[in-house]
């Protein structure tokens, strides 16, 4: 039993970070209707920053807990930098394109991102500075909690009420919302639309980078390409949930993390992969919009 | 406007045909090309890079020497990425292309494994510094190796779990995608068992996981004396990591794939009390493993060797001895001469081709201590 039940708590502290992932597919498809597929290679370019930036402050041999601050503020400030210059420069001008178009060119930025830091950082793994000393572990009744998963943790429930916040008790977060309904409509209000799309990517690659340092510091192996299972995984999470639905892709990532801790655990180890997508057809049949997702008439 | 259309196909059409033609004629009168592929990036680029770092320090003391018959030897190399496919795009576009007597390579057995298939249906000689899984030479008479294979590396480890670290009960936590990772596995099992020994639990990851607390739960739950790990360097680090920080403080054991340094810079402190079975040691004090060390620290800016850039080195002068033997470049010779090597003495000790194409070679078993492989037990074939 309380193997059990670390196996859940191990796979809370994996479904979280997918959930700062899933987050930014959900925001930008709830506002775009689109997916935004470079996503996966945003939380990639946070990691990368973390690495830099971390080495540089040289926290390898004196960790603490500023640094880490320090080294998580700037990854997700400069990601959210690079994310709004993808909205800018790559999607914006195909703003009255048809969504296909979108769609491809959303291909293309992400390969861009894949190979460009292949040729930057280079293909070998590179290991992660140690930010804070997470070497402790406590014990709830048998029950191990790493002080890295409590990191997680804390991290991501911080930065998910700070989106509640800024989504349900601020100008913006309403704008956001409106803006989701009807962009036309939204506009005609006197809603700068353009901005507010450019402030959820903002927000969103904001999230990734902050996902990019949390998986750098408990698997410390960096690789250009680690963004695509990630961002494949947490996309499937952010449909699962409900695509557009924020709080949907929050518990659909949670449920992934936590169900491939137990398919690993209890069934076969080399289909995780394999059981997320599985999991994601099954919901997709009896629940075509996700678990929380608004079943919405098409409009004629 | 169509007919611009078709007129500028043609165009480049003929164009490419002219350069196709023009690269392919390449003239090999005077020197001695051999090819090399490797993994100088992706997931194992460590092993591609080592390697090649091996081969130039042996190509660069060869020629110096005067070469072949006052022939240059050059080696081209090329990047398979650490991909299957591109291993075969390589090794294809270097026989064919670059029309190279014989290819040095592969490190990863799943990637000479597709290699040894081009190499064979173009009737060329591939000497593998260092893979290891049975099956590689298994392809055929043109493909040979100059290191131990699994079977005796397995066996290796389990009699050195069983008399060294007094192991009755092991863990396996093998790699699924590599055709390395699961024979070693296989033969690790059947040797331990054969010894006595009891296999506890027998699970299961795939390179580039980056989670595998799930598993190693599992495998603390069953507490057995030792877990043997049959991977790459990369994942070793992680899964090391992670085994410690749920608080499994048994020994754990390795093959020759954990050999790199990036494997202490990700595992850190956790890889303490661990020990793999290897080629050659780095601290060793064999007179012809000295010298080599000391050449390439002098080459490379103080860098020590891995058992990769060992056997690289030897590889490189096993087929110059070939040929040499041969008195030919013809690739038919250089095969039947690497057939016949005998007694080769080098870095990693003295070399003999088999009928099976294998080297049969003494294994030593490294221990990692204060962040760094020791030597700590050789085990003779």
């Amino acid at each position: 039993m309380t193997e059990f039940i670390q196996h859940i708590v191990n796979g809370l502290s994996f479904g979280a970070i997918y959930a700062l992932i899933a987050l930014g597919y959900t925001m930008v498809y709830g506002i775009l209707q689109f997916i935004n597929f470079a996503h996966g290679d945003i939380f990639m370019i946070g990691a990368y920053i973390g690495y830099y930036a971390g080495n540089a402050l040289g926290l390898n041999d004196h960790p603490s807990i500023w640094g880490f601050f320090v080294v998580l503020l700037l990854s997700m400030v400069t990601s959210g930098v690079i994310g709004f210059l993808v909205e800018f420069l790559a999607y914006r001008p195909l703003r009255k394109a048809p969504r296909i178009n979108v769609l491809i060119t959303a291909v293309g930025v992400s390969l861009f991102f894949e190979f460009g830091a292949q040729m930057l950082f280079g293909a070998n793994p590179k290991a992660f500075p140690h930010l804070v000393d997470v070497s402790k572990s406590f014990y709830i009744g048998g029950v191990q909690i790493d002080s890295m998963e409590l990191v997680v943790f804390t991290v991501t429930i911080l930065l998910m009420l700070a989106l509640e916040f800024v989504l349900y008790r601020t100008k913006v977060g309403k704008a956001m919302r409106a803006v989701s309904h009807d962009h036309n409509v939204a506009l005609l209000l006197g809603i700068p639309v353009n901005m507010i799309i450019s402030i959820t990517f903002v927000l969103g690659s904001a999230m990734a980078a902050a996902a990019g340092i949390l998986v750098g510091m408990s698997y410390p192996k960096l690789e250009p390409l680690m963004g695509v299972m990630f961002g494949l995984k947490a996309f499937v999470a952010a449909v699962f949930g409900g695509i557009g639905n924020v709080r949907g892709a929050v518990v659909g990532a949670l449920i992934m993390g936590v169900s491939e801790q137990l398919i690993v655990s209890y069934g076969v180890p080399t289909f995780r992969d394999a059981f997320a997508f599985a999991l994601l057809i099954v919901v997709l049949i009896f629940r075509p919009k996700g678990l929380f997702g608004k079943t919405l008439a098409e409009k004629v | 406007m169509k007919k611009n259309l078709i007129r500028s196909y043609v165009a480049i059409f003929v164009a490419t045909l002219s350069v196709v033609a023009c690269t392919k004629k390449e003239d090999n009168s005077n020197k001695i090309l051999l090819g090399e592929y490797g993994s100088m990036t992706g997931e194992v680029a460590n092993f591609g890079q080592s390697t090649h770092k091996g081969i130039t320090l042996a190509q660069e003391q060869y020629n110096a020497a005067g070469g072949f018959n006052g022939k240059q030897v050059e080696v081209k190399l090329y990047d398979d990425q650490s991909k299957p496919e591109e291993a075969a795009n390589t090794v294809t576009k270097l026989i064919t292309q670059d029309n190279v007597v014989a290819v040095i390579g592969e490190v990863a057995s799943s990637l000479s494994l597709v290699a040894a298939d081009v190499a064979m249906r173009n009737k060329t000689p591939m000497l593998s510094p260092s893979s290891t899984n049975p099956d590689v030479t298994k392809k055929g008479e043109y493909i040979f190796r100059i290191c131990f294979i699994d079977p005796f590396q397995g066996e290796v480890m389990a009699k050195f779990a069983g008399q060294n670290l007094h192991a009755k009960t092991a863990a396996i936590f093998r790699d699924v995608k590599q055709d390395y990772s699961v024979g070693l596995a296989d033969f690790f099992k059947k040797a331990f068992e054969a010894h006595g020994g009891k296999i506890l639990i027998d699970t299961a990851y795939q390179s580039k996981d980056s989670d595998f607390k799930a598993q190693l739960t599992e495998i603390k739950a069953k507490n057995p004396d030792v877990i043997f790990i049959p991977g790459y360097y990369n994942d070793v680090g992680l899964i090391a990591q992670q085994a410690r920080s749920i608080g499994i403080k048994q020994p754990l054991l390795g093959g020759d794939g954990w050999d790199s340094q990036d494997l202490v810079k990700v595992g850190g402190a956790a890889l303490e009390n661990t020990y793999f079975s290897d080629h050659y040691a780095p601290d060793t004090t064999e007179p012809t493993a000295v010298k080599f060390i000391a050449s390439y620290k002098a080459k490379y800016g103080n860098e020590t060797p891995d058992a990769m850039a060992a056997l690289g080195y030897d590889a490189f002068f096993v087929m110059m001895d070939a040929i040499k033997r041969a008195k030919s470049v013809s690739r038919e010779d250089i095969k039947n001469a690497l057939a016949q090597t005998k007694d080769f003495q080098g870095v990693t000790g003295k070399t003999t081709i088999n009928a099976e194409r294998n080297a049969v070679k003494s294994a030593v078993v490294l221990v990692v201590k204060d962040g760094k492989p020791k030597y700590f037990a050789t085990v003779e074939p």
